[in-house]
């Protein structure tokens, strides 16, 4: 195993007493003082994290946009200049090669941000996809560090933030999926720095993600830390992070996505753009048969027992599933999970069993997500 | 507050307080940091034996399941009630109100447990 990166907020880390764990080769904060403390205040008022790990490879040429929809399952060229858009990279049979978010600055300049663990692979496809188009990828990843605030308070807590100025739309009016820019200042008298900032998240709240010069990023999150005090904000971590997603209904690479599954399969049907011409993925997509193939559904149980990745889920002594992603709900405060199942026992509402070490605990098939924020 | 010194531990990171033949025994500071915030544990029944070494219950935290070892060999006589109740306690007083199980035992077992010392070298840089 080669030496873990870290992320230019590593000295913030430590100094918070964060306990760390390898993700896709980073070595990142898992939590700081609690997952659950963590987890809440997101919900009820902010969390900070780093998420510097992520890669983002900046697309740029006048068929960026053709190119992003050759390459990708969703047709991006259409974006509005500043829009955002959840999209997948599939490979030639239209397994997930890893699932990304695309940010459209101008029509000839996009970036995507892709799952750390995947960096190589998007980087493979990008790269292989290129052929004529007139377009260039560039990996940014260690060029531009990430710092998501998310939860009720993220707006307040920036407008709080003396350091950040200059938005290129105002934060009221910052619609969700849509990027602003504004100047970052790390002290009076310093030279101004850009930042770009996308009202999007993976958290299930309201929230910003800060796109941020790697050697800036430090002083960024000191500014935040400073301004959202007032405010409840704690530096999260990765534990929080996934109770939060799963919370959501989001889905996570390795868990619910991979090169196995197929995109309706994960309920993202929608995302691929079928009435494109081509893309890849497009043909091996119309030969897949998808009347038996397990689909995603959402379990909720009772009691305090998790079903945890990789537990069986059965209806009577039948086998019809498995669980990805699962844990106690700290927000609902019981067990709830994603699994993939036979689509016959699909339905929201059907009742199986979960294999918890043993002991079979029911659980009821239910519509993601678990949790909405409520407006 | 518990004398840490005066306990002894286990490479499964459960400590033992002995009192005449009755072991109150615990998960220490460092496994319930390891695991995170316990939110369910498993204790087995009053009366119930249990053997040193194996597996005698559990405690899940948000995000994984970590399992319970007997450190000895003995019988249940007591568990805590209020950890059952509130997982929490495991991680906010390990050595205290987080205690897990009193066992009636063999004290002459204890001899081949880990004194502090050793159990703070075990555990220094993992």
């Amino acid at each position: 195993m080669s030496d873990p990166r870290y992320t230019p907020l590593r000295a913030h880390h430590e100094a918070l007493g964060a306990s760390f764990t390898d993700f896709g080769g980073w070595a990142m904060p898992v939590r700081y003082t609690s997952d659950l403390a963590e987890h809440h205040a997101v919900r009820r008022s902010a969390g900070l994290f780093d998420i510097s790990h992520m890669a983002e490879f900046v697309v740029e040429g006048p068929q960026a946009g053709e190119f992003l929809d050759y390459a990708l399952a969703g047709r991006l060229s259409v974006l509005a200049d500043d829009q955002a858009k959840y999209s997948l990279v599939l490979d030639a049979s239209g397994g997930i090669v890893d699932d990304v978010i695309v940010y459209c600055q101008h029509p000839d300049r996009f970036i995507v941000v892709a799952n750390a663990g995947n960096r190589d692979a998007v980087a493979e496809a990008l790269s292989a996809r290129r052929g004529a188009f007139d377009v260039s990828v560039e990996d940014w990843t260690e060029r531009i560090a990430l710092v998501a605030v998310q939860g009720p308070a993220s707006q307040e807590i920036l407008e709080a933030t003396p350091e950040l100025t200059g938005y290129s739309t105002s934060l009221d009016d910052l619609k969700y999926y849509r990027m602003t820019h504004a100047s970052f200042t790390r002290e009076p008298g310093a030279e101004p720095s850009p930042v770009h900032i996308g009202r999007t998240g993976y958290t299930g709240e309201d929230g910003f993600e800060i796109f941020v010069r790697w050697d800036d990023a430090s002083s960024l999150w000191g500014a935040l830390l400073r301004a959202g005090a007032d405010h409840d904000l704690v530096p999260a971590g990765l534990a929080a992070r996934d109770t939060l997603r799963l919370e959501a209904g989001m889905p996570l690479y390795g868990h619910e996505l991979s090169l196995d599954v197929v995109p309706a399969q994960a309920g993202l049907g929608r995302v691929v753009v079928d009435a494109k011409d081509q893309f890849v993925g497009k043909e091996g997509l119309s030969a897949v048969d998808l009347d038996a193939a397990p689909v995603l559904v959402g379990l909720t149980a009772e009691g305090r027992r998790a079903g945890r990745a990789g537990y069986g889920v059965f209806d009577g002594d039948t086998r019809v599933g498995e669980i990805t992603s699962g844990a106690l709900s700290p927000t609902l405060g019981h067990p709830i999970a994603m699994a993939f199942v036979s689509p016959t026992v699909s339905a929201p509402g059907t009742e199986l069993t979960i294999d918890v070490r043993g002991t079979r605990i029911p659980a009821t098939v239910t519509a993601l997500p678990f949790y909405r924020r409520t407006k | 507050m518990t004398d840490l010194d005066s306990l002894k531990y286990t490479e499964e990171h459960e400590w033992i307080a002995l009192d005449g033949d009755v072991a109150t025994v615990g998960i220490t500071d460092f496994a319930a940091d390891k695991l995170g915030d316990v939110v369910f544990v498993d204790l087995p029944g009053v009366d119930s034996g249990v053997t040193a070494g194996q597996v005698c219950g559990e405690i899940e935290s948000t995000k994984s399941v970590g399992e319970l070892y007997a450190p000895l060999t003995g019988d249940v006589v007591a568990i805590n009630d209020a950890v059952v109740d509130d997982p929490s306690l495991v991680n906010s007083d390990p050595f205290g109100d987080g205690w897990l199980v009193k066992l009636r035992v063999d004290a002459s077992a204890l001899d081949g447990l880990l004194d502090r010392a050793a159990y703070v070298a075990l555990t220094e840089g993992a």
